[in-house]
């Protein structure tokens, strides 16, 4: 991130149309306001976040021990889709998107979001679309259980009823993803500051601006595709169908070129986060700026043209699997000096190690752990042993919650004081920390190895070999899931009570949210500021 | 920038009202669809319904609103430019959208049905579908008991031609209007806005035959296998397209009745005119690769 | 209660099968083990690459903290290394990418094999077709429902056991034709390195040359619908000679078969033989009481079908019902498995409409 001197014209609120947030309820539902929208995200998130994470629990306490325990075959389909899906849309995209709310407008030093009344319109779709998902789970025949990816036929011809309720409920959050990126462009390319040039933009701005255009390009792909399954369903069509001269690959090409630019709109948001956070800690400027922007726009592009890496086993002609393999296996070129620029960055720097910088270098280490492992699922003949086994598993959960999780706790409890106005508490945001860290590893680590013993995935149950490691991986999960209690006391002690922050609240921190007041007024700027 | 201050737009009700009625739509498509699937009765489409009144009623008042504050002046030009920006992407959204259908085109016309005729690296597919050939236009699906295919195709040098014309011309003539707007004479402005709703409405109407046609007369029907899937998933979604700018449009007129834009601003009558050099460019690539090639 | 023991009490046994495993099988195959070099060399070299970069973190961790006074130096760019650090990983890559690709090729070569084998993945079973032979069977879990309810001690090979396995004989490249008849299938052995979808309308071809007779065991690898867990994979491979036993042994079975169908049954002998085949078979969707999952598979107690005219449930029984999960099942099941079942449901499961249907009266 460039260092910006800023020039901060006193933030005043007498003027007519910045006016304090609204009383009552009607400030919620009617707000224009992107911190007002910014925290109900996150709440939201939270709230998913739970679902996702009680289900991923049922999944574990039933994969605790070999035989059915707990739970039908059926229902355990039920729930690995919807904690897919729920973690994936409710937990992570709208952590990142509340985020981007929070922060965006901050660091280019604009008064809001480019267009703040489609802003709310953005969040409050997610709630309408949930609760249509979520009320699937009471539908006759049950919620969708056929997977986060629902491959056709599977989620088409012999699929529950739910499915036509899941495909709408797709339908208007893709609505709200798109709006909400729209959003964020406008209001990077629109709202900067003068003097706030791109190359002088904070990394997670950055970010964000490729990953907004990533969401454009393809969530409306995944309406495309929900929307051939309908006509499949519903009218007749013949896309899925060989009978009919369609596909069923035709659905998972369709789905994976949405599919994989979407792992990564879950872990570029995540690359700016951590790199807004490590030279903070490190107290040295962020190592190769301009690199670390070229290679999230390499990383960007280069996801459009990798989707079949998902797709080894369903039988493609030699050169398709030969040109995934190789343009996969690309993407760890960039991601690499990612990390060796972060690595870089603390080199001879001033480190200490607050919750957030402790989260950020677990993110570094074990985000690193699971590109290692995609890299192997890259290799295609590998892969062929890999696929849709527990090893699959083992990798995405490692960049996923490690990952992505892991980046937006250390960015809750980084800007955490920016929003509240309170110091946090350091001692219960390393206990949340430690116990996150050690409970993520003994979950995800030992899938790795009933991955590669051969336990595939999706199964309620399994053969007797797999049954140590995954009694581990269950015990490992209830101690991550509970430790999360630390976090939500963390977050509530955090907005009732603490030492008063600082503008800067973190000695290292630079950039222009920082040189606004603990809490951030609710209208940041009122006037440009001027950026040199 | 205009002055020095930032202008940020009021509450609103529009947005969680506009959030209320997707909630609706989406449930009552849902139960509809389902309900009608299964043969049974629900209260689907009254709860369709519904969503359809309030989404009406929102997308009143929050353009109604809209067009108020910009005549209270409060609208900065770096609003218009969030506008700019936010209309931009919208259609490039809808540009993916519409790929998403035309990469199931390529796909199947390279990759499926060729190996299910059994030509190409995937052709040990035909033992499945013995007698079945591969051809396109798709006459004979592999099972033609489930996927009756179509008799006959739409013969593009007719109905279709005359719609790319009509097209096309109705793409200059909006071009003309934004142009009169601009020169701020009004009532060229109005009579090429009236010409471009003319040409689009009678698109539609021959669209409408034509579909009539496939449907009665030449069995191209959205069951006749994956031509006709790809067909009219295509043409339809583009129709639909076309429907929702020709109403964009008529909307404009009406505005310009009412005396509405000036030569410098005009915002709303700019979107509109992307969008519709949009729907016409998705006809062009349709007019190319589904009723020619 | 006794259930709630039992279960507590195994909850204490769980390292009663300890087994630790933590990597990929070798596998009994050349291409088995080209896959498994290559995944050693990956993995070692991701090692290596994680070793070095952690290792400079952790370094820098230790020795650059603030508390030990380190103070921050001002640079933030260095051209050369960027280059470098950009440049090393691509060589790395192509290291990496040249033996996979030769692998790849291998794996993709079906030319001249000696035994075809069409493979169809069912809800949730496997149907093995030999194309030169005139053999033709299903496979089936074979692991009773009292073990996976934890009523009863699991086997060793709980899960991954069939009634007929795949006979295949060893040094003989074997070429596999994949396909499914529902639902996207996985046919997976880990020991053969074969990992190929099923796709219904499709065909996926693989093939596998192996050298040693054995068992091998794997399961289907991509969700399938409810028994997803519960669809395994069983080779058997038979050296030459035992194979070419096996294969005039099945022979020999299918023409007594035969005999069998045009035999008269009484009605509790029909009975008796439905339940079997009802509880292998139909019990999956339709449950073993019969009730079905409402919103899923219809119940077959009361149902309108199951009571009705017989000839409509043979008929849906034989051919299925096209665009859903009930398949034609004339394929599967002979015609005194049909008659049985059939018989059967009518007569049990709470249902009485006291006719019966004979194997000889059965048009597939
Ligand atoms: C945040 C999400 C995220 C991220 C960032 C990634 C990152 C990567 N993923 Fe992953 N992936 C998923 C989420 C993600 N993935 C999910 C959810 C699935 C499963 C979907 C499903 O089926 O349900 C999946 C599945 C998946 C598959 C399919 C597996 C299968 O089903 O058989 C493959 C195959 O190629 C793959 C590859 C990769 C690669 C190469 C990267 C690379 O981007 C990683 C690059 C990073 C590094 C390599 C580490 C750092 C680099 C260096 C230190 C430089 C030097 C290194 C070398 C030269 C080796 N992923
Ligand atoms: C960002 C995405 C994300 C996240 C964060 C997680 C988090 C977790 N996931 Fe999951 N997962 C996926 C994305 C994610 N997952 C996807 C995409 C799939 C594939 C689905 C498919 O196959 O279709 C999958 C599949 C998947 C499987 C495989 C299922 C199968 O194949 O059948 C398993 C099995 O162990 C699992 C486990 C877990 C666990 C234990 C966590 C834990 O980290 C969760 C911990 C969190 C909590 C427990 C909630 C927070 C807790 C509190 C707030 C405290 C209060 C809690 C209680 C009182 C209980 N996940
Ligand atoms: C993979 C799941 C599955 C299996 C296995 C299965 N069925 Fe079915 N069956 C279904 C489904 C789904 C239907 C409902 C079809 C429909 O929509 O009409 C059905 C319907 C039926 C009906 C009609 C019931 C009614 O009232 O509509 C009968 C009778 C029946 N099956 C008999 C059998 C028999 C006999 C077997 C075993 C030999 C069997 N089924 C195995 C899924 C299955
Ligand atoms: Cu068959 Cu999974
Ligand atoms: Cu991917």
């Amino acid at each position: 991130m460039a260092t910006v001197d800023v020039d901060l014209p006193h933030v005043k609120d007498d003027d007519p149309h910045h006016h304090g947030p609204a009383k009552g309820l009607g400030r919620w539902l009617f707000t224009t306001n992107h911190k007002d929208i910014g925290s109900m995200y996150l709440i939201f998130s939270l709230c998913m976040f739970m679902i996702g994470g009680i289900m991923a629990l049922i999944i574990r306490a039933e994969l605790f021990q070999p035989g059915l325990q707990l739970v039908e075959p059926n229902f355990f389909n039920q729930m690995t889709t919807m904690h897919g899906l729920i973690m994936v849309f409710g937990a992570v995209m709208p952590a990142f998107v509340g985020l981007a709310n929070w922060m965006i407008p901050m660091q280019i030093g604009a008064p809001d979001m480019a267009l703040p009344r489609m802003n709310n319109w953005s969040f409050w779709i997610l709630p309408f679309a949930f609760l249509i998902l979520l009320s699937s789970l009471f539908m006759p025949g049950g919620a969708p259980n056929f997977g986060w990816t629902f491959y056709a036929p599977l989620s088409t011809t012999y699929a529950p009823e739910s499915v036509t309720f899941f495909i709408f409920g797709v339908h208007i959050m893709g609505a709200s993803s798109i709006m909400g990126a729209i959003n964020i462009i406008a209001t990077i390319l629109n709202m900067r500051a003068p003097g706030m040039t791109l190359m002088k933009m904070p990394m997670f701005t950055w970010t964000w601006l490729i990953t907004a255009f990533l969401l454009i390009a393809v969530m409306p792909v995944l309406a495309g595709v929900v929307t051939m399954m309908l006509m499949d369903i519903h009218f007749g069509t013949s896309f899925f169908n060989a009978a009919g001269g369609g596909d069923p690959v035709l659905f998972q090409h369709v789905f994976w070129f949405f599919g994989h630019p979407e792992v990564y709109i879950m872990i570029l948001p995540a690359f700016g986060i951590i790199s807004e956070i490590i030279p903070t800690f490190a107290r040295k400027r962020l190592f190769g700026y301009s690199s670390m922007v070229y290679a999230v726009a390499s990383i960007a592009l280069l996801s459009f043209v990798v989707w079949a890496h998902h797709m080894f086993t369903v039988g493609m002609p030699l050169v398709g699997e030969v040109f995934f393999m190789f343009a996969t296996m690309l993407i760890a070129v960039p991601t690499g000096v990612k990390v060796f620029n972060w690595v870089a960055t603390m080199f001879r720097g001033s480190m200490t190690f607050e919750t957030p910088m402790l989260f950020a270098i677990a993110f570094v280490v074990l985000f690193t752990i699971g590109g290692f492992s995609g890299l192997m699922l890259a290799i295609a003949p590998a892969d062929f042993q890999y696929h849709d086994t527990y090893f699959v598993v083992a990798h995405f959960h490692y960049v996923l919650v490690p990952g992505a999780i892991f980046s937006i706790m250390a960015a809750a409890y980084y800007w955490l004081p920016k929003w509240t106005g309170h110091q946090l508490n350091e001692t219960m945001g390393k206990v949340h920390f430690w116990l996150s860290f050690v409970g993520v590893n003994i979950t995800f680590f030992p899938m790795h190895f009933v991955g590669l013993a051969g336990m595939p995935r999706r199964i309620p149950d399994y053969a007797l070999q797999f049954a140590d490691f995954n009694s581990m991986a269950s015990v490992g999960a209830f101690i991550f899931g509970f430790s999360q209690l630390v976090f939500i006391y963390n977050i509530i002690q955090n907005v009732r009570v603490g030492e008063k922050a600082t503008a800067q609240v973190w000695e290292g921190a630079h950039g222009l949210e920082w040189t606004v007041p603990s809490p951030a007024p609710y209208h940041t700027f009122s006037t440009p500021p001027k950026v040199d | 920038m205009s002055g020095s201050t930032y202008y940020v737009p009021e509450q609103s009700k529009w947005p969680i009202l506009a959030s209320i009625a997707l909630g609706l739509l989406a449930y009552g498509a849902a139960m509809t669809l389902t309900s009608m699937s299964a043969d049974r009765d629900s209260i689907g489409p009254w709860v369709l319904g519904t969503g359809f009144l309030v989404i009406f009623y929102v997308i009143f008042g929050w353009f109604k609103d809209q067009i108020r504050e910009e005549a209270e002046g409060l609208h900065s030009d770096q609003l218009d430019g969030s506008y700019r920006q936010g209309m931009l992407w919208f259609i490039f959204s809808e540009v993916m959208f519409f790929a998403a259908f035309f990469g199931a085109l390529f796909y199947v016309r390279t990759f499926s049905v060729p190996w299910l005729g059994g030509e190409g690296e995937k052709g040990v597919a035909n033992m499945l579908w013995e007698g079945f050939t591969a051809t396109w236009p798709l006459l004979q699906t592999p099972d033609m008991k489930q996927f009756p295919g179509a008799q006959n195709i739409i013969d593009p040098w007719h109905l279709p031609l005359v719609n790319t014309i009509l097209l096309i011309s109705s793409s200059v003539t909006v071009t003309f209007a934004h142009h009169a707007l601009k020169e701020n004479k009004r009532r060229a402005l109005e009579a090429w806005l009236a010409a471009t709703i003319l040409l689009a409405v009678v698109f539609l109407y021959f669209q409408a035959v034509e579909y009539h046609e496939a449907y009665t007369e030449l069995g191209l029907t959205l069951q006749a296998g994956i031509y006709g899937a790809t067909f009219f998933m295509l043409t339809g979604f583009h129709g639909f397209h076309v429907m929702l700018g020709t109403t964009m449009l008529f909307v404009m007129l009406l505005r310009c009745f009412d005396g509405a834009f000036s030569p410098e601003k005009h915002f709303a009558f700019e979107a509109v005119s992307w969008y519709w050099h949009f729907v016409d460019v998705v006809w062009v690539g349709l007019f190319i690769f589904v009723y020619i090639l | 209660m006794t259930k709630a023991i039992t279960l507590a009490l195994s909850l204490l046994a769980v390292p009663a099968w300890a087994d630790w495993q933590v990597n990929m099988n070798e596998g009994v195959t050349a291409i088995s083990r080209e896959v498994f070099d290559l995944h050693m060399l990956i993995f070692w070299i991701c090692v290596a690459i994680g070793i070095a970069v952690f290792g400079v973190m952790f370094y820098s961790i230790f020795k650059f903290r603030k508390s030990k006074g380190a103070v921050a130096e001002h640079w933030h760019e260095n051209t050369t290394v960027e280059v470098l650090w950009t440049v090393i990983p691509f060589v790395i890559l192509i290291g990496m990418a040249v033996p996979a690709t030769a692998t790849l090729m291998d794996m993709y070569d079906t030319s001249e094999a000696d035994v075809d084998i069409q493979i169809t993945g069912y809800q949730w079973k496997w149907r093995y077709q030999y194309l030169d032979e005139d053999i033709d069977f299903f496979s089936n879990l074979s692991t009773p429902r009292e073990e996976i309810m934890n009523a009863q001690a699991k086997n060793a090979n709980y899960l991954l056991e069939v009634d007929n396995p795949l006979v295949i004989p060893a040094n003989k490249k074997v070429r596999f034709l994949i396909t499914a008849n529902d639902v996207i299938h996985s046919w997976w052995v880990p020991h053969f390195a074969v990992k190929k979808d099923a796709i219904p309308g499709f065909i996926n071809e693989s093939w596998v040359k192996v050298e040693e007779p054995g068992v091998y065991r794997g399961q289907c690898t991509e969700l399938c619908g409810k028994d997803h867990g519960f669809m395994p994979v069983v080779v058997e491979v038979k050296s030459e000679e035992d194979y070419a036993k096996w294969v005039a042994d099945q022979k020999a079975m299918k023409l007594a078969m035969a005999g069998e169908a045009s035999k008269q049954f009484s009605m509790d002998e029909l009975l008796a033989k439905g339940e079997g085949v009802y509880q292998a078979t139909c019990a999956g969707c339709h449950q073993l009481n019969g009730q079905g999952i409402p919103g899923a598979f219809p119940a077959i107690t009361g149902s309108s079908i199951a009571t009705g005219s017989i000839d409509g449930h043979i008929d849906i029984v034989v051919n299925g019902k096209a665009g859903t999960a009930m398949q034609a099942f004339k394929e599967q099941l002979s015609a005194v498995d049909i008659a049985a079942v059939v018989t059967y449901q009518r007569n049990a499961l709470g249902n009485s409409v006291g006719d019966m249907v004979q194997p000889s009266a059965i048009q597939k």
